[in-house]
């Protein structure tokens, strides 16, 4: 979907690398924050609240200004760029009480006392056709010079997503990791005997619910191009594969076979769906036609259970829970068919296999002792099986599509909930709601 | 400020966009119900009267029948066809002895009843993966099916579903809770 429109680079930067890594090698030596950082998400109708525990390796000091907002538009930027950076953990926030333009003369000798070694300011302007064109600096406050900025011109209804822009533009800009806060996450949610499919900023913000039902929803997965979810629906009293495109509504039952159809899995390129059949008795995985669930043609022949299909990222690989050696465990095999050799051994429960976005590391859920974890393993020889949560409960791990990021479902005082982990494990993200038990996330992929 | 065509256009589609994904689907009309076919509403069978001489008004004769649901020995009460659940134990997927006495009366009833059809539908407590969960329910409610066909329940009569831990019986946490999740369900259609 598109978004805000990107019209012009107004700044030649004149950012120096050498400099911001002397700069990152002096915050290294900072000792490291402890404690909770507490954010209240975003506006005062927000329906999701975030919680944010531990810090990053490091923590770059930012100050961002409140925008100038002649305009009036009825979203804080800042404050989305704010929250945004500062849940990444990646950043310390520092809110230099004050409102400032893009253009507007900076007195860096202020900021330095207040700690900041960057600095944004901005504004937003309401355009003749109604839309707001938002403009932003990013300054070295160090060498108070300004080192990136832009202007993007958004509808009042992507008011956010322009905030999520800019932070995604200033954590590239200053980390070098590209930024996931203008994509979105699908995930179910529970109320009563109401099953809504929705699709949220990553946040958890802006939720909008493409399906509501009254059976459960489960296994939603993002195709690769951000356009369609394929997932698991009771609502014929058995569980069906469709796919459903976001912006028409339009619903395609793709494998509806006899028995179960379940675990939908996207192709790299986006043709086809593998699935787990019950065609033949137990589960097995079988691969589709994405657009209309012909040509079904088998790829696992085991008398057990094979189900949870995923692809490698380059489309090459399968991997998959089986119990084919008497615990359920992860195996992978080619994607075009032939023997499976076992991935997973530190424990006698390890499911629900994702592969991370450059292919090297493998999330899954482990068991231990009765209870369950995201665990994460290096899919080089000889790679580890680590844990990374410590909650107990948790289930169905996604990757963020920079890999920085992992997120699943765990349970809060008996309710289902959401949270993101950093992949070393730092800095842990809960999401509550209002929308009753919420689980079974996938994190979408970069909008282009 | 020149505008330039382009970001007009995109605008223009994110707006489109925006609209048409606000329209969710909805899926709680209730189907309509509609009554087919021969099952339950009565044949009504004439009853002639033998008698000779033509009393005044015995040209039309009108039986009453009523239906009585107890009649088919699937809502007796006190026929094993009353139970519909098969209990397993812990990681197991094997029918206990304490129910195959179940399993036979219901594939008997199949093998007299060709027209008849049952889903079985397998369930798991809540523990771990929900699409681990979901294969290991259809393990259970395979077990069920086999058992009908080897005593010769005709496939076309019997599909094996599984609803995972997604439609539990008992919604808490404990292990009583659980051993009641862990069923296979007989669902006649």
């Amino acid at each position: 979907m598109p978004g805000p429109v990107k019209r012009s680079r107004r700044f030649t930067p004149t950012y120096n690398p050498a400099t911001m890594k002397r700069l990152l090698r002096l915050l290294r030596l900072l000792p490291l924050l402890a404690g909770t950082l507490s954010l209240l998400g975003g506006p005062a109708l927000a329906q999701m609240r975030i919680d944010v525990s531990g810090v990053g390796a490091t923590q770059l000091p930012i100050a961002i200004a409140g925008f100038v907002n002649d305009a009036r538009a009825p979203q804080d930027i800042a404050a989305v760029v704010r929250s945004d950076l500062a849940r990444s953990g990646a950043f310390r926030v520092i809110d230099p009480q004050q409102t400032l333009s893009d253009t507007a003369p900076v007195d860096f000798a202020a900021l330095r006392t207040r700690g900041a070694d960057t600095f944004v300011a901005g504004s937003v302007a309401k355009l003749a056709d109604g839309r707001y064109d938002i403009r932003y600096r990013l300054y070295d406050a160090v060498k108070q010079a300004p080192i990136a900025g832009e202007s993007l011109v958004a509808p009042e209804a992507d008011l956010r997503l322009a905030g999520h822009r800019i932070a995604d533009a200033i954590i590239e800009k200053l980390t070098g990791e590209k930024g996931v806060f203008s994509t979105r996450i699908a995930f179910v949610s529970k109320q009563g005997n109401r099953f809504r499919l929705n699709v949220a900023d990553w946040d958890g913000e802006n939720v909008q619910s493409p399906l509501v039902s009254p059976e459960p929803i489960i296994s939603p997965s993002w195709s690769p191009d951000g356009g369609r979810l394929a997932y698991v629906s009771f609502e014929q009293k058995k569980p069906v594969v469709y796919v459903h495109t976001l912006a028409t509504g339009q619903r395609v039952a793709v494998a509806n076979f006899k028995g179960s159809n379940s675990a939908p899995a996207w192709s790299p390129d986006g043709r086809t769906l593998a699935v787990a059949l019950t065609l033949n008795g137990l589960s097995q995985i079988y691969l589709i036609n994405a657009a209309d669930g012909a040509n079904a043609r088998r790829l696992t022949t085991s008398n057990a259970i094979d189900t949870e299909p995923v692809f490698s990222p380059d489309g090459r690989t399968l991997y998959f829970t089986s119990d084919r050696g008497g615990s359920p465990q992860i195996y992978r095999m080619p994607a075009s068919g032939g023997d499976a050799t076992r991935v997973t051994f530190g424990s006698s429960y390890n499911v629900s296999p994702r592969v991370s976005p450059d292919g090297r590391n493998l999330a899954f859920l482990t068991r231990r002792d009765g209870r369950y974890f995201v665990g994460l393993k290096d899919l080089g020889p000889g790679g580890n099986e680590t844990v990374l949560t410590d909650s107990g409960q948790e289930e169905s791990p996604s990757f963020a599509p920079n890999g920085r990021w992992i997120m699943y479902a765990t349970q809060q005082g008996g309710r289902d909930s959401l949270m993101a982990t950093s992949v070393d494990g730092r800095v842990k993200q809960r999401l509550s709601s209002s929308l009753g038990d919420i689980r079974e996330p996938s994190w979408g992929p970069f909008l282009r | 400020m020149t505008r330039r065509p382009f970001a007009t256009l995109a605008a223009l589609a994110t707006a489109l966009a925006l609209a048409a994904c606000s329209s969710a689907v909805k899926l709680d009309d209730p189907a309509p119900v509609e009554n087919r076919g021969a099952g339950a509403a009565g044949s009504a069978g004439g009853a002639a009267g033998g008698a000779s001489g033509a009393p005044i008004g015995s040209e039309r004769p009108i039986a009453q029948v009523t239906v009585d649901p107890s009649k088919d020995p699937l809502n007796d009460p006190n026929s094993p066809l009353s139970k519909r659940s098969i209990y397993f134990d812990f990681d197991s997927f094997t029918i206990k002895d304490e129910f195959r006495g179940v399993v036979e009366a219901h594939a008997k009833y199949l093998v007299a009843n060709k027209t008849r059809k049952v889903v079985i539908q397998g369930n798991t407590d809540e523990r771990g993966s929900r699409e681990y969960n979901l294969a290991l329910g259809q393990k259970r409610s395979e077990a069920v099916r086999r058992a009908l066909a080897s005593l010769g329940v005709a496939d076309a009569q019997i599909e094996a579903v599984s609803f995972g831990e997604e439609k539990p019986k008992s919604t808490g946490s404990d292990e009583s809770a659980f051993a009641e999740n862990r069923r296979a369900d007989l669902a006649y259609q």
